[in-house]
């Protein structure tokens, strides 16, 4: 029995009939062929799947696309506004990838994570990046990359404020 | 990989999730937080053919102090308790387990009832509630009812609430004064179930150890309290000695299978090694020391 889902995607309402045992992630990528968030281990310990769903990071294929109903689903497609968002800044300028298999579920937890908690140390990134698994880099990178964005993000935040006081 | 076929429903209250699963019976599973029924479904080896989606239910997503218990709804995030500056300055033992658990982002979707209910004796709440001596309240046809932790897991993913029963709530005593509690937990990597974890609460009357229970995760079918391991520390001085024998005890008593993480001798030791350590860090929660 098919089950009708609206939900935002991307700032996006879409709506779908859908099977109940469709899971997330083939939603994204298969029914709304959004691609960019990956599927790697299918047993909920990669996190390539990571998307944001009502802002928190989340594994996509640990959820069925029927309990998105109503909620807010943000993917990697979101991120880059006027040119690349600081975090893929950072990824780009600390060579934060190398296969980029993992660069999705990592820019999507450290999004959520830097919104949190903007000015981190490295053990808390390394904390906040412990559900997304990269094979390539040894993690220094990606933490240079994360600590970058943090800092573009501070100053960009700090600029704002200017601007408005 | 892709689960089985199922029929999904997603009730808005728990009288209609009850009425769900006394029409469905066994044929029906509660989804929860959802972290370990979907990986078991992807694997097939769940097939249930009814999924009551109990996420709707508004009303179980809470962490509050009464009448000398902290009720924490079943539907609470692991993330959560994690971030809930109540727990970490009241509850130090819950607090540690809950960070712990998988990693942070199966934590924003796995719930402290689920960990429970779920009855796996790999998964680290159990030996936490034990350990705390705590009440699960479970909504049933007939209402409420509340079991006491230590007559709640009866075997491997078997609990004593009936099928048409849902864990509503987790009642946590508030600790009297001069208590401290400590969750230890050894793991291969991040998001590993536990190679041997060991969960420790305890009352000190002086250096006198006034009460005590010990939860012990994955090294038996069921979650197990260290009994023995209590019995070697309780109304006596918590001296070097004692608290090594208590280690000794809980080594002993503990019944784990060898597999991946390690042979049984070695788990033995780990037990032995990590309940010495998790009193020693209790103690010193105890008498404010850390």
């Amino acid at each position: 029995m098919s089950h009708q889902v609206t939900l935002t995607i991307n700032g996006k309402p879409v709506t779908r009939e859908i099977e109940p045992r469709l899971l997330l992630v083939h939603f994204i990528r298969e029914d709304l062929k959004l691609t960019g968030t990956h599927i790697g281990c299918d047993t909920t310990n990669c996190g390539a799947c990571t998307v944001l769903l009502d802002d928190k990071p989340i594994k996509s294929c640990t959820m069925f696309a029927v309990q998105a109903n109503g909620r807010n689903v943000q993917t990697i497609e979101s991120v880059a506004e006027n040119g690349l968002h600081p975090i893929q800044e950072g990824f780009w300028e600390k060579h934060g990838l190398q296969c980029g298999y993992c660069t999705p579920g990592m820019i999507m937890t450290s999004k959520a994570f830097l919104a949190e908690n903007p000015n981190p140390t490295e053990d808390e990134i390394r904390w906040a990046i412990s559900g997304n698994l990269c094979r390539c880099t040894g993690y220094t990178k990606i933490i240079e990359a994360i600590q970058y964005a943090a800092e573009k993000l501070r100053q960009a935040s700090e600029s704002e404020e200017k601007v408005t006081s | 990989m892709i689960p089985g076929k199922f029929e999904y429903f997603a009730p808005t209250s728990l009288k209609d999730a009850v009425s769900l699963l006394n029409e469905h019976g066994s044929a029906a599973k509660i989804l929860a937080g959802g972290q370990s029924l979907i990986p078991a479904m992807r694997f097939r080896l769940a097939q249930p053919e009814v999924l009551i989606d109990i996420n709707r239910i508004e009303g179980l997503d809470y962490i509050r102090e009464d009448n000398g218990y902290l009720a924490i709804g079943a539907m609470t995030r692991e993330s959560s308790l994690d971030k809930a500056t109540l727990i970490q300055q009241k509850y130090p033992l819950l607090a540690d387990t809950a960070r712990v658990i998988a990693d942070p982002l199966v934590r924003n979707l796995a719930t402290f009832g689920g960990n429970l209910a779920h009855a796996d004796p790999a998964n680290d709440h159990p030996a936490t509630a034990l350990s705390y001596g705590a009440k699960v309240v479970a909504f049933g046809p007939n209402g409420e009812r509340v079991i006491a932790i230590d007559d709640f897991f009866t075997g491997l993913f078997e609990t004593s609430m009936a099928k048409n029963e849902i864990l509503k709530e987790i009642q946590i005593p508030t600790p009297p004064a001069n208590s401290g509690g400590a969750y230890l937990k050894i793991e291969r990597k991040v998001g590993d179930y536990a190679v041997a974890a060991v969960a420790v609460q305890l009352t000190l009357d002086g250096d006198t150890c006034q009460t005590i229970r010990i939860g012990l995760t994955n090294v038996a079918a069921v979650p197990m309290r260290a009994t023995n391991a209590e019995a070697t520390l309780l109304g006596k001085a918590l001296t070097d000695e004692n608290i090594r024998a208590a280690g000794a005890a809980a080594g002993a008593e503990c019944d784990p299978s060898a597999d991946l993480r390690g042979s049984v001798e070695y788990k033995r030791d780990l037990v032995r090694i990590v309940t010495i350590r998790a009193l020693r860090k209790a103690i010193k929660r105890a008498k404010g020391e850390e």
